[in-house]
Formats: C-alpha cells, sequence, structure tokens
C-alpha cells in the first residue's frame, strides 16, 4: 500500500487499488468512533485548514470531527468572516495561509477547478470537499464504503442516480468510483438536468424513472437543487416531484432488497418521501457515520505522503 | 525488502512449551484468573494471546477475556514508515478499567510498539497493572520496558530480522532468524 499522490481532488484519478484501501482504511477508524474516548494521536501536531467558501454543514462538521478524531488542530477560514470579502484573492489568502504552514487544506468552492489550481501552488495536501458541478471525491468514497457495507461488495450492482445530474458534483464524483469498482451506473432525470454527452461516461441514460428503478440495487437520490428553479429547468416543484420524486409506491420498482441513499440536505417531500427517508431501504444516516470515517482514512493516508520521496 | 532465513531458532513444540510456560507463570503472578484479561497486538500478538487464552481455560477451566489491538494510529514513527496494509480494527469486547491487562506480542525490541500498545489501552480506560508477555526478546531496547514474562531470549544484530510464524496466519508455526537484505 503506498500513496503516491499529495492531494484528493477527484476519484477520476484515483485506480480501484487506491479506492479499496482508502475503503479498508476507514473501515477501521469506524471503530475509533465507537470508542469512549474517540480519539487517536494519529495526525498531532499536523494542522488542517477547512477552507470552505460555499455553504456547507455536513461535509465541514465532519471533515472536522475527522481532524479532530485524528488529534490534529482545525483552522476554519469560511468567506463571510475572512478577507476575501475585503477583496483579497484566493491566491493571496493561500499564501498567507501556507506561510503559517498548514499541512493539509481541505477546499470547498463555488467554481470547478480551485482545489487543483490551489493544489498545483502548494506544498500542502490538498482535498477537494466539492468543487462547482465537477467533483466532490469524499462524498463519492463515502458512499462507495455504504453500499460496500450494506452489500457486501460494489461489483456487479446496479446504482441509479436520480435527479439534477448536469449541477451534481456528487453524481459526478460516484459515477466515476462506482465504475472503476465494477457497478452498472444509470442516471435518470429530465432532459433540462441530464448534461450532454454523459453517455460518453459508459452510464445508461432515463428519463423515465419507473424504467430507469426497475432491478436496480441501489437508487440514489440526488438533491433538487431548488435555488437554480429560477432558470426555468424545470416548470414546477410540484411536477418535478411527480414525475421523479421517489416514493415508496416507485421504490417496488427496483430489487426486493435495494437499499435507498441521499447525500442530504434532503428536501423532504419533493425528491424524496419521507417515507422512503425514513423507511427500511434507507441508509442515509449510515452514510453520514461513514462519512467521519472515510475522511479520517483520507486525512491519515494523505499525511503520510510527505516522506514518500526520501524513502523511495 | 527481503530477507534470507540463517537459522530456525524455535520450532512448533518449542513455542508451545514457552506458551504452556508462560500461562502458567501468570496465573502463578497473579494468583488465578480474577479481573484477569489477554490483549494481543495485532497480527501475531493476537493469535498468541488466543492460544494463551485456550491454555489458560484448560488449567482453570475458566474462560479469560481476549483483545486485540490494532497499533498503526498510536505509532510514533508514522512519517517515515508506509504500512504495507490497511491498519485493521482494534477489538477490545470489555471495559479495560480495574482490570489487569496481559499484552501478548510476538518480538519484543525497541520497545516502540509495546509504549504504543500500552498508550491505547490507557486511551480506553485504566487498568490496575499492565503486564507485557512475548514470545521472543530480542534485546535492543530504546525505551524502558521490559517483558514480564518470556517464551525465549535471542540476542540478535540489529542487521537481523527475528520472524514469528504461527501456523493461522503464515501456515506454519516457527521463529527464524534472517538477514535482512535492504
Amino acid at each position: 500500500m503506498t500513496w503516491k499522490s499529495k492531494d484528493l481532488l477527484t476519484l477520476e484519478e484515483l485506480s480501484a487499488s487506491e479506492i479499496q484501501t482508502i475503503l479498508d482504511t476507514a473501515s477501521s477508524f469506524k471503530e475509533v468512533s465507537t470508542r469512549s474516548v474517540k480519539k487517536v494521536p494519529a495526525l498531532r501536531g499536523r494542522t488542517v485548514v477547512l477552507f470552505f467558501q460555499e455553504p456547507s454543514t455536513r461535509t465541514r462538521v465532519s471533515f472536522e470531527l475527522a481532524a479532530k478524531r485524528l488529534s490534529a488542530d482545525i483552522l476554519n477560514v469560511q468567506t463571510a468572516s475572512s478577507s476575501l470579502v475585503k477583496g483579497e484573492t484566493l491566491i493571496d489568502t493561500l499564501k498567507t495561509l501556507e506561510s503559517m504552514t498548514i499541512d493539509a487544506l481541505v477546499v470547498r468552492h463555488k467554481c470547478s477547478g480551485v482545489p487543483l489550481m490551489l493544489a498545483n501552488m502548494t506544498n500542502a495536501t490538498v482535498i477537494n470537499a466539492g468543487d462547482g458541478f465537477h467533483e466532490h471525491p469524499t462524498q463519492g468514497l463515502l458512499d462507495l464504503l455504504t453500499i460496500r457495507e450494506q452489500k457486501g461488495k460494489i461489483e456487479g450492482l446496479t446504482v441509479t442516480i436520480i435527479g439534477d445530474i448536469t449541477h451534481s458534483r456528487v453524481a459526478r464524483s460516484n459515477i466515476h468510483g462506482l465504475q472503476k469498482m465494477g457497478a452498472k451506473v444509470r442516471v435518470c432525470a429530465p432532459t433540462t438536468l441530464m448534461p450532454m454527452g454523459i453517455e460518453k461516461m459508459g452510464v445508461e441514460v432515463y428519463h423515465d424513472l419507473d424504467k430507469a428503478l426497475k432491478d436496480t440495487d441501489v437508487v440514489y437520490v440526488l438533491r433538487l437543487q431548488l435555488e437554480r428553479q429560477k432558470k426555468n429547468l424545470f416548470p414546477t416543484i410540484r411536477e418535478y416531484s411527480i414525475l421523479y420524486g421517489v416514493t415508496n409506491e416507485r421504490l417496488k420498482r427496483a430489487k426486493k432488497d435495494a437499499i435507498v441513499m441521499h447525500p442530504g440536505p434532503m428536501n423532504r417531500g419533493v425528491e424524496i418521501s419521507s417515507g422512503v427517508a425514513d423507511g427500511p431501504a434507507s441508509v442515509i444516516d449510515e452514510q453520514v457515520t461513514n462519512g467521519v470515517a472515510v475522511r479520517m482514512a483520507v486525512l491519515y493516508l494523505l499525511k503520510g505522503e510527505k516522506t514518500q520521496g526520501e524513502n523511495a | 525488502m527481503t530477507s534470507k532465513v540463517k537459522a530456525v531458532v524455535m520450532e512448533a513444540k518449542d513455542i508451545e512449551r514457552a506458551l504452556t510456560r508462560i500461562a502458567h507463570e501468570i496465573l502463578e503472578r497473579n494468583k488465578g484468573i480474577k479481573d484477569l484479561v489477554l490483549i494481543g497486538i495485532k497480527s501475531r500478538g493476537e493469535v498468541l494471546a488466543e492460544r494463551l487464552a485456550v491454555k489458560i481455560k484448560s488449567i482453570e477451566g475458566t474462560e479469560v477475556p481476549c483483545g486485540a489491538l490494532d497499533i498503526t494510529f498510536y505509532r510514533d514513527d508514522t512519517d517515515t514508515h508506509q504500512p504495507d496494509k490497511a491498519p485493521e480494527q482494534t477489538e477490545l469486547p470489555f471495559d479495560v478499567t480495574g482490570k489487569k491487562v496481559i499484552l501478548v506480542d510476538d518480538v519484543l525490541y525497541t520497545g516502540r510498539s509495546a509504549r504504543a500498545a500500552i498508550d491505547e489501552i490507557i486511551d480506553f480506560g485504566r487498568p490496575t497493572a499492565i503486564q507485557l508477555a512475548v514470545l521472543v526478546d530480542r534485546g535492543h531496547r530504546e525505551f524502558p520496558i521490559h517483558a514480564d514474562y518470556v517464551g525465549k531470549n535471542i540476542p540478535s544484530s540489529a542487521k537481523e530480522e527475528v520472524l514469528v510464524r504461527v501456523k493461522e496466519r503464515d501456515g506454519k508455526d516457527e521463529v527464524v532468524i534472517a538477514e535482512s537484505e535492504k
């Protein structure tokens, strides 16, 4: 198990065996969160900066908890309270942080590619916590871990991703991750929310939810980004809900033992009914639990990278 | 890194006898099994702890709780050492507070693993005592740590490796000295 990369920017760039390593490591970290003292000294003395330039609760909290459980020191830098609102450029902010000798930078930004740009400019480890419509790799990894735990495997499963595929970095990370691990991926959305050329990613494209759900093992419901409704990409929320909302009735088309996932936050009654979200098929809470474990694994594996060059 | 076996220093029978003696010593020193728990350091210490538990049961007739530690997250060389496999889980199916912990490992060398294991155990609670049992003590201590129970003392050179192999993991019970070729 050697870890080559300094950063985690996408799942597209990872190999199946690297993903496997992260998932295996995360399984061990899960146990740490069940102890009465939920802390191990693996990252003692390291500084992790959480650099979130877009609203986020669960991802930021999850990363913060992960870093704390590894005994790292944490610095929160958020747009509203940072010098960025005074007009400082992103690059100058990075340089300032770097001058304070940080070890890792967890970045969320509304523009795709920002984590990559920052990674190329710093010696610190950069972890992408979601960039624009591009990728959200730790979300993809925690979803893979949840599927692997629930189904005992990933290979050979059929996973249907439903919702706003165009604007979803979660969908993109999941498509890359699932395909590398040998799953078959279907995507289902109205044409206005389906990106052009998505079939080139090797997914099956559906516009009819009932057909998309047939014989599927994993139903992955994306959040309908209501803030995008302004662009008139769909007529009304009610219509979307009727055509693409996952209810217990619709769920009957999937396999009997299918699981339902959602990256949160949910719009109950829109893309997912409460009956499904709180029902026996839902593994949404497990996703959140696994989020901490996966982020611990990523922070832990990436920080060991520094000495790679010296040893080789 | 490969290594060439120079000599077999313990065979299956020798390991068996050493563990039987250690089991008796543990019981003698602790006057029975009251509050006793065994904790093996993964991976081979775990196997040895389980074997000691079987032996203690055959002597005293009662089961001793057995747990296992993965000390990866407590190591002091995580900056320079790349593990060759994903860490495993720590499994302590009991509360260590108030217990007499017998910490079991295959080889005692620098003492750094034992230090990491002790730190991890006291993160779980406050045992009344921690005693260390090892199959092989090869010397070269870097920390003030000594073993309470030793299967065999094998003075070795720092250039050599002492490898404990167990049936459950390696298909065969033996202890060998190998020349490490880096």
